[in-house]
């Protein structure tokens, strides 16, 4: 069983089409990358992923589970990082974890909240309300949110647009012990330095349509462009991310 | 950063199973009105209080009413005019603070049902209602001498007038998508709509026409049928206007729950 399954999903706004026919399969246990320029339709799959809008047609599972059919089984599985920094201005960072614990029927879940803060630096602001808090903080607030239920599959769209390096760093290794600890991860990012260190796979999207999809190492080989200055190729001779990024969004039409 | 334990395993985690949201949500939007009770609680209670100072003197030599003077008559009227209003206040204002702010987004992405996200916001639509009434009745029952002739509809009827808003707050805080559109809806429909429903006056008072406009104001029936808890009489029967409220109930949430099953204005 997969842990994400996207078959053939469309969706469009009037006459933009956002999604045109995507499909990938996300295996459990991997750190994938979803990445393309704005508009692309990244944020637009992942609100289907989530619940969040309704694709045209095509379908998504979590864990085996539809997104629309069996939607709550669906959304117990997965955890989203939204990319706004969005918060809610009544309460602290404590009682934020706690409600949304609670939405997903988890009542006694304080050890694990303590346990998440505790890795996102965020116990000694826990009574402090979320309105006090710094963009950083907020973000690491919003991380907290989506795995207060221990989801399978976490998905992290732009987690680190404009963070510092710190909660960059403490972020990502958070991350990367969920990941060795066998949660799926998706993550979306503008930083391709972070993709590349990070993801074993990665899937290209361009004008709502996946136009690469392989191992970081095989787009790294296979898409080195000729005759690039040598400043942007890595220490294994094949070429960055981000030369590769840029070659393969240019051939795409 | 504190020492930190080492990670469970995915495959040790216990079996995801689904748990009901609704406590956590209805808690939330009870701990939401109430950390702000000044405002939402305390002002509508001086609203009220001061109606009763004004219209109780400027009125107070209006013939009886059902027996009674005129200030006994408007108390459960400005008691269940605040329940009504502060009910939908309470679920339209958290609504589209909710979609405006974008923090809508962590109820939606959680496995909550349309029933359990309709119950949550009504509840506590009820809790902040009832709690204004409760204000507005403590302070102003001193004012006048009421009588409690049929106890149980003035239960039913604030329980009943109350969800009926909350439900009506609801769907209006899912349609706006500007804080001018909910003020619209607030300011032209439900405030002339409680004002106009026999709060101040019997609608026996009222010309031929006007009284033949006011059977078609459901807010009417929701102010008479208190009303009759209080004084065992009323301008027409509880049960009609229990029958009509009722009505009112099934159509507007079943609107309600069908916007939310499909995620009208809410999920794309």
């Amino acid at each position: 069983m997969s842990a994400l399954s996207i078959r053939v999903v469309k969706k469009s706004y009037g006459d933009l089409v956002a999604l045109d026919g995507v499909s990938l399969e996300v295996e459990q246990g991997e750190f994938f990358g979803l990445l393309g320029p704005n508009g692309a339709g990244k944020t637009t799959l992942i609100s289907c992923m989530a619940g969040l809008c309704t694709p045209d047609s095509g379908s998504i599972e979590v864990m085996g589970h539809d997104v629309q059919k069996d939607f709550r089984m669906a959304r117990r599985q997965l955890g989203v990082v939204p990319q706004e920094l969005v918060f809610d201005p009544f309460f602290t960072v404590r009682e934020t974890l706690t409600f949304q614990s609670g939405y997903f029927g988890l009542n006694k879940n304080d050890d694990w909240i303590d346990e998440i803060m505790a890795n996102l630096d965020l116990t000694n602001k826990a009574n402090a309300n979320m309105r006090s808090l710094s963009g950083g903080m907020k973000r690491r607030v919003l991380v907290a949110q989506a795995l207060v239920h221990r989801p399978p599959v976490i998905i992290l769209d732009e987690p680190t647009a404009g963070v510092d390096v710190e909660l960059r760093q403490s972020l990502w290794q958070f991350i990367s012990r969920l990941n060795q600890a066998g949660h799926t991860i998706v993550l979306t990012t503008h930083y391709l330095e972070e993709a590349e260190s990070l993801c074993g796979r990665i899937a290209m999207l361009k004008q709502g349509r996946v136009v690469a999809l392989d191992t970081t190492q095989n787009l790294l080989a296979k898409h080195r462009p000729p005759g690039m200055p040598p400043k942007i190729l890595g220490d294994d001779g094949a070429a960055d991310l981000e030369a590769v990024f840029v070659k393969i969004m240019a051939e795409s039409k | 950063m504190e020492q930190v334990k080492p990670l469970v395993p995915v495959n040790a985690l216990p079996k995801a199973t689904i748990q009901s949201g609704f406590p956590a949500l209805f808690r939330k939007e009870v701990r939401r009105f109430s950390s702000v009770a000044f405002q939402t609680v305390a002002a509508p209670i001086l609203t009220a209080v001061l109606y009763l100072l004004i219209f109780g003197h400027v009125l107070a030599s209006s013939p009886k009413i059902y027996g009674y003077e005129y200030a006994a008559f408007l108390i459960p009227g400005l008691v269940m005019m605040s329940i009504l209003q502060n009910a939908f206040a309470n679920t339209s204002s958290s609504l589209i603070q909710s979609k405006i702010t974008g923090n809508l987004v962590f109820v939606l992405l959680a496995p909550l049902s349309h029933i359990e996200f309709f119950a949550a916001y009504v509840g506590a639509a009820m809790i902040r209602g009832l709690s204004v009434g409760l204000g507005v009745f403590m302070v102003t029952i001193w004012f006048a001498k009421i009588p409690f002739a049929a106890p149980i509809w003035i239960f039913v009827f604030a329980l009943l007038g109350s969800a009926l808003l909350g439900s009506m707050g609801l769907i209006a805080g899912i349609w706006a998508d500007k804080y001018d559109q909910l003020a619209a809806s607030q300011n032209f429909v439900i405030m002339p709509a409680t004002m106009l429903s026999g709060v101040f006056y019997s609608i026996h008072s009222l010309p031929a026409f006007w009284l033949t406009v006011s059977h078609f104001n459901p807010f009417f029936y929701m102010i008479d049928g208190f009303r009759y808890g209080f004084f065992g009489d009323s301008d027409v029967s509880p049960y009609h206007s229990l029958l009509v409220l009722l009505l009112c109930m099934f159509l507007v949430s079943t609107l309600a729950l069908r916007m939310l099953k499909k995620g009208y204005k809410l999920r794309h």
